[in-house]
């Protein structure tokens, strides 16, 4: 491990882009819109990113977030407003961008027919890595990706953990500055995701900059030192998870459940109770800085909940405050 | 020095080719072989005995005859084949080629790639076929070796119209159709097996208009020794545009499938 940071961190060569700007972020978006015929998927967002952030884009599907990623990975041209990565842009710089950054797609793109150390080793040739210095840095990658093991496995024999493990390493491999993953754990199990958001931690560690889109709000919490909602295109909140939280929500939410249909009878019934109070398909919640006290007021005006759940507000509750929807459907 | 891109992406193909190689070398030696039998001796003794065949084919046995034939359509059907599955794999299933676009290289990179893989797949092809040819008298020629290049260059025609084809493809039924419509048409009616003259006017000419023909006509002249160098050239030449017009629409539309 210790030999994959000493060569991964890279000091020197990042500096070397960024000594005449350190100030200048590595994403600067100013009114930045997305067109496919006539709809808009992204419209109009103000986003900077600066180095050494973890940054994410945070939404429900359909919220605009990949399209974002997409123009900033400078595989999307942007259709109007102003884009720059690196200080470049991306309509006419488009490879000198993707040069430098990583990219994990929503998608897998590996060669599933090959074997992991070859995929690893195909894609150092994209960026023409010599084939010794490919090699070297796959071995490290592995390690990294706990994939060592695995190296001769053909890719279709691996858990989706383990694949998105490797499209990691496999976006490391040009040794990016700028790292963007689109819902880097979409379909894992939770136990998979814990191994992936340590990898992703270190990363960050080592200064690398993440970028990523996530619709899971303990991912956002876990992972981002800042982050945007967004909905229907647009950004509705700025900020890190913690003042979101802070802002938008109270400190603790109450989980009211009530027998069939009891939902909608008892919800009149809980109004002046903590802050505000939100009736879900499935429960009521309460929005409280002391969800104890809310309980036993609510104990006391009658109600009799099946089930009752005291937990602090969390990003869910800050998107349901912004937009009125869960996130999750 | 940076290695061209096209390089880059065919040397992916090269690894997974590997893993293959000997297989398929292998049926690239027996194709040929069984159908140089079938055709030489079955086809061959009918035709060879019938009086005034020699003058339709040009006073050579039928076994000779074919051979050139044998060659430049063994390029068309790999050039062709390789241009419809793995293609829609690139962008659709395995989506490599989306892979690809991600990195500093873009979809000119991969539309030549693909190219200089389809050269070097129907290179290997064709020289196993001519490798077979060598082994009989009758089909021994020197003009094998133009034959091997006249064969990529056949190869290269269908790949990159195909691959251009290929991009905008949604379902795969659409491959079997150009494998039914198109390639084994032009495989029994294209002039490999017989001079086109024995066709209808109308079928002569939408032979004419596909680059098949116009190989199989080059290859035969080489391996008979009757080469009328204007004529090879134009033919040659008609063969190029098919080429570049393919490898210039499959760019466009690469890139429009990769850069939404």
């Amino acid at each position: 491990m210790r030999v994959w940071r000493r060569n991964y961190s890279g000091r020197a060569t990042r500096r070397k882009y960024y000594r005449p700007s350190m100030t200048e972020p590595l994403i600067v978006a100013e009114n930045l819109r997305k067109r496919f015929g006539e709809f808009t998927a992204v419209d109009g967002i103000d986003v900077q990113v600066q180095k050494g952030e973890a940054f994410g884009f945070l939404g429900p599907n359909g919220a605009g977030k990949s399209s974002t990623m997409r123009m900033i990975a400078c595989v999307s041209p942007v259709t109007s407003g102003h884009l720059r990565v690196f200080g470049l842009d991306p309509a006419t710089h488009g490879a000198a961008i993707r040069r430098r950054i990583g990219v994990v797609p929503q998608l897998d793109t590996l060669d599933v027919e090959l074997s992991v150390q070859e995929n690893l080793w195909l894609y150092g040739r994209f960026f023409d890595l010599p084939r010794a210095e490919a090699k070297r840095r796959a071995a490290e990658l592995l390690e990294f990706a706990q994939l060592t093991e695995r190296a001769k496995s053909v890719v279709e024999t691996l858990s989706g953990g383990m694949k998105r493990r490797l499209s990691i390493a496999r976006s490391l491999i040009n040794e990016p500055e700028l790292l963007l993953l689109d819902e880097p754990t979409t379909g894992l199990d939770p136990q998979a995701r814990h191994v992936l958001w340590d990898r992703l931690y270190r990363l960050k560690q080592q200064g690398v900059t993440l970028v990523l889109t996530t619709h899971y709000m303990d991912e956002a919490e876990q992972l981002c030192d800042r982050l945007v909602v967004m909905d229907q295109g647009k950004i509705v909140a700025e900020g890190s998870p913690r003042s979101l939280i802070e802002q938008y929500a109270t400190r603790e939410v109450l989980e009211l459940r009530f027998a069939a249909d009891g939902n909608e009878a008892a919800f009149p019934k809980l109004e002046g109770i903590g802050d505000r109070q939100e009736l879900l398909p499935d429960r009521v919640l309460v929005y409280a800085d002391d969800g104890e006290h809310a309980l036993a007021e609510a104990h006391r005006r009658g109600l009799e909940p099946e089930s009752a759940l005291v937990r602090r507000a969390s990003l869910e509750d800050v998107f349901l405050l912004l937009t009125g929807r869960s996130l999750v459907d | 020095m940076t290695t061209p891109g096209a390089f880059r992406v065919a040397s992916w193909s090269l690894t997974a080719y590997r893993r293959f190689w000997r297989l398929n070398l292998l049926s690239s030696l027996v194709q040929p072989m069984l159908y140089l039998l079938g055709l030489g001796v079955g086809v061959g003794s009918l035709v060879d005995r019938n009086v005034g065949s020699g003058d339709v084919l040009g006073s050579v046995s039928y076994v000779a005859f074919v051979a050139p034939g044998l060659l430049i359509t063994t390029a068309m059907a790999l050039g062709a084949g390789e241009s419809m599955w793995p293609v829609m794999g690139g962008l659709t299933w395995q989506r490599g080629y989306h892979g690809i676009a991600a990195t500093e290289l873009e979809a000119r990179d991969i539309v030549l790639g693909h190219a200089t893989w389809m050269a070097v797949r129907c290179g290997i092809a064709a020289a196993a076929v001519a490798l077979a040819l060598a082994c009989f008298g009758e089909t021994r020629s020197w003009g094998l070796i133009p034959g091997v290049l006249v064969a990529i260059l056949v190869g290269l025609s269908f790949a990159m119209p195909i691959m251009a084809f290929s991009i905008g493809v949604k379902l795969d039924g659409a491959f079997a159709g150009v494998q039914r419509f198109l390639i084994i048409p032009l495989f029994l009616f294209g002039g490999a097996f017989y001079p086109l003259t024995q066709l209808p006017t109308l079928v002569q000419w939408i032979a004419k208009f596909f680059p098949l023909w116009h190989g199989v006509v080059v290859a035969r002249d080489f391996s008979l020794g009757t080469v009328d160098w204007p004529g090879v050239a134009g033919h040659l030449a008609y063969i190029s545009v098919w080429i570049a017009a393919g490898i210039w629409v499959a760019t466009v539309r690469l890139r429009g499938k990769l850069y939404p």
